[in-house]
């Protein structure tokens, strides 16, 4: 996919826009999906769903290179989905099936594929950032020139070992771009009671780090300012730090909305709802000049993939007793 | 064969790995000073340039977070601490994510790399430059546990973390660096998960980690005078733990005592005793013994430290209670104290 610096046809935009909506689409119907079958209780797991911040991880994602490598966190479904585009391993793994992508050992906190370049997920906050870290700095090391992407929360900045971290990569200029995603909550915690800074990217650009932030819901939006900020980093020689707002739509962890419980309010997620990032994809497809009946058969395609890997799953047997003791140790 | 220090040992293992595999780095605080920790890392940057051996920042956690994904990412890291003391500020990577990365991979990833940590003892180490730790990190699987004795070991072994494809961490007490022993020039690992037998006996099995081996073997020596014979067993690698030798040892002798270079109290020494009660419980003519430090922080006080710590003669009085023997006179009996090699801090 050629980026957006070098005089973009309509063509490419489409091509562009309709490979971001698919992401987006992709995550949404899969996390929607695990709504409509979780309380079945068959995917014994917690989840921590990805709804809302759609737009943030397609557009870093589709702004990566082949060859590059991304950490995230707990909250991974649309890092995975984006990353890989498969679903029968992601759903494997939900309902805790040999065919998951961990044997069913990692389900969906710890859930990553290094064969597609997903190189690690952590269930406490902040711990996969120096992981990250470490693997741009092997990749430094054997001068291949990939990056690595690492996505956290709000909450991760309030962790010492983020700036432990961060020091070290700008210390080190490490082929590294780290990604805030800031939803303004560390599970019911808002931010105002938690950090003393106001601004972020004011303290992380005295490392040394090039900063960029956004409040987009537009995949575009942030795809455009990935490859932005990747081009800088790749000329100045310096990571990168890109701050990008969105609302988390359903309860920290579970598939339920929460807005009864009062510590936030259903005005605020309703004023978001209004720039829902498929909503804005969608309606841009067809400002593209998709019609109607395109952007049904892409999301159709897309609704067979993750039923027909949900019947997989449900398929798929458990791993056996023998799994339990395989792969403490190489 | 020609003999050197155990600190040489460690030098020589570094030198060699990093030569024959340029994926090998050395990274920690210190590791390029002109201390070179007390010599183990001599030469290494003058030979491999910085960016195969750098010292860095005060981050313990993040610093062992970045080991963990280099190793993902193909190299393999030997991390290197002073203190053992100072890896409990990375305890979360070690417990969180360095020891289960590959388990919840489902196996697709290798996590080889080595922290090396140094215990302090004497000269007013005092409670935060004197812990060992092991028992800790060996209750943890997926991570590998190894404490040299010898320095033929402390080269052998080295070498066998470093090309493991394991996380682990590598226990080396500070006054070992002092002793000398015949180490053979070519890079010789010594396989992991395997104990050794320092000295052969017949009459008592005394399993010993790390320094407690210097002081049973000296125990030994003192007792082979009046004639008891003590097998002296050295377990090396104490997780994953083979306890062949171990068993095989209690099963001769019929007696065990275990003197850990830690706290008794949910232990290693626990451990022994209690895979020798299983194992063994037909062939035991007595309890199985513990001894290790007193279940008190290190103080700083010398007549206090030397309390804490267990030595040799606290070996031959637990022999001599096992064995039913009178009480050996050992006003004659020189135990040397290496506390002279110190002046200063350390």
């Amino acid at each position: 996919m050629k980026n957006s610096f070098f005089g973009v046809t309509k063509m490419d935009r489409t091509r562009l826009n309709i490979e971001l909506y698919k992401k987006e689409y992709l995550i949404r119907k899969s996390e929607e999906t695990i709504r409509k079958y979780y309380m079945d209780d068959e995917m014994k797991t917690p989840v921590h769903l990805s709804v809302g911040e759609e737009a943030i991880v397609s557009g870093v994602i589709q702004a990566m290179g082949k060859r590059d490598q991304v950490f995230g966190t707990y909250r991974n479904h649309g890092i995975y989905l984006a990353k890989t585009g498969e679903t029968d391993k992601f759903f494997a793994e939900l309902y805790g099936k040999k065919d998951g992508m961990g044997k069913g050992k990692a389900g969906s906190m710890h859930m990553f594929l290094p064969e597609e370049n997903f190189m690690g997920s952590s269930a406490i906050v902040a711990t996969v950032i120096p992981v990250a870290v470490g693997a741009a700095f092997a990749n430094k090391y054997k001068k291949n020139k990939n990056l690595v992407f690492v996505f956290f929360g709000d909450g991760a900045l309030e962790e010492g070992v983020f700036w432990e971290s961060l020091n070290f990569a700008c210390l080190k200029k490490l082929p590294i771009v780290f990604i805030c995603e800031d939803n303004g909550l560390a599970i019911h915690a808002h931010i105002k009671d938690r950090q003393a800074f106001k601004s972020i990217t004011d303290i992380v650009s005295k490392f040394g780090c090039n900063v960029f932030k956004s409040e987009s819901t537009d995949a575009e939006v942030i795809y455009n300012l990935t490859v932005e900020a990747v081009k800088k980093q790749r000329r100045v020689n310096k990571p990168s730090f890109l701050h990008l707002k969105y609302y988390r739509y359903l309860e920290h962890v579970g598939v339920n909305q929460d807005f009864q419980y009062g510590y936030r309010s259903e005005e605020e997620f309703k004023k978001w709802f209004k720039v829902d990032p498929l909503k804005i994809q969608r309606r841009k497809l067809l400002k593209l000049g998709l019609i109607e009946k395109e952007i049904k058969e892409l999301e159709k395609a897309i609704d067979e993939q993750v039923e027909k890997s949900v019947e997989f799953a449900k398929k798929s047997p458990f791993p056996g007793e023998e799994e339990l003791l395989s792969d403490v140790y190489a | 064969m020609r003999r050197i220090t155990f600190q040489e040992a460690l030098n020589e293992a570094l030198m060699q790995e990093m030569e024959r595999d340029s994926n090998v780095f050395v990274y920690g605080l210190d590791v390029t000073d002109h201390k070179r920790i007390f010599g183990s890392t001599k030469g290494l940057v003058e030979r491999f340039g910085s960016e195969r051996c750098f010292i860095t920042p005060l981050s313990e956690d993040a610093m062992t977070g970045m080991g963990l994904g280099a190793a993902v990412n193909g190299l393999r890291p030997v991390h290197i601490h002073q203190r053992v003391d100072f890896l409990v500020l990375a305890m979360n990577q070690l417990l969180n994510m360095v020891s289960n990365y590959r388990y919840l991979s489902g196996g697709k990833v290798k996590v080889p790399m080595v922290i090396r940590a140094v215990v302090g003892r004497g000269w007013g180490q005092s409670a935060q430059h004197s812990k060992s730790l092991h028992s800790i990190f060996a209750h943890i699987p997926g991570l590998k546990v190894v404490l040299p004795t010898t320095p033929r070991d402390a080269k052998g072994l080295l070498i066998s973390s470093i090309r493991d494809d394991n996380p682990v961490i590598f226990i080396e007490h500070r006054w070992l660096y002092f002793t000398s022993g015949e180490v053979p020039r070519e890079p010789k690992p010594t396989p992991l998960e395997q104990g050794n037998i320092l000295n052969t006996g017949e009459d008592i099995t005394v399993v010993a980690t790390s320094w407690m081996n210097v002081e049973a073997l000296k125990a030994a020596e003192v007792l082979e005078k009046h004639g008891v014979s003590v097998e002296v067993v050295d377990p090396r690698t104490i997780a994953p733990l083979n306890d062949d030798l171990i068993i095989r040892s209690v099963k001769k002798t019929g007696h065990c005592i275990v003197a850990d270079n830690d706290w008794v109290h949910c232990g290693f020494s626990g451990e022994i005793a209690a895979r020798v009660a299983e194992k063994c419980f037909n062939e035991l003519k007595s309890p199985v013994k513990r001894i290790g430090f007193a279940h008190a922080p290190c103080p700083t006080t010398r007549p206090l430290e030397n309390k804490f710590y267990p030595n040799a003669i606290d070996i031959i009085r637990a022999v001599e209670e096992k064995l039913k023997l009178e009480p050996i006179d050992l006003s004659n009996e020189e135990f040397y104290s290496w506390e002279n090699r110190f002046r200063g801090p350390f």
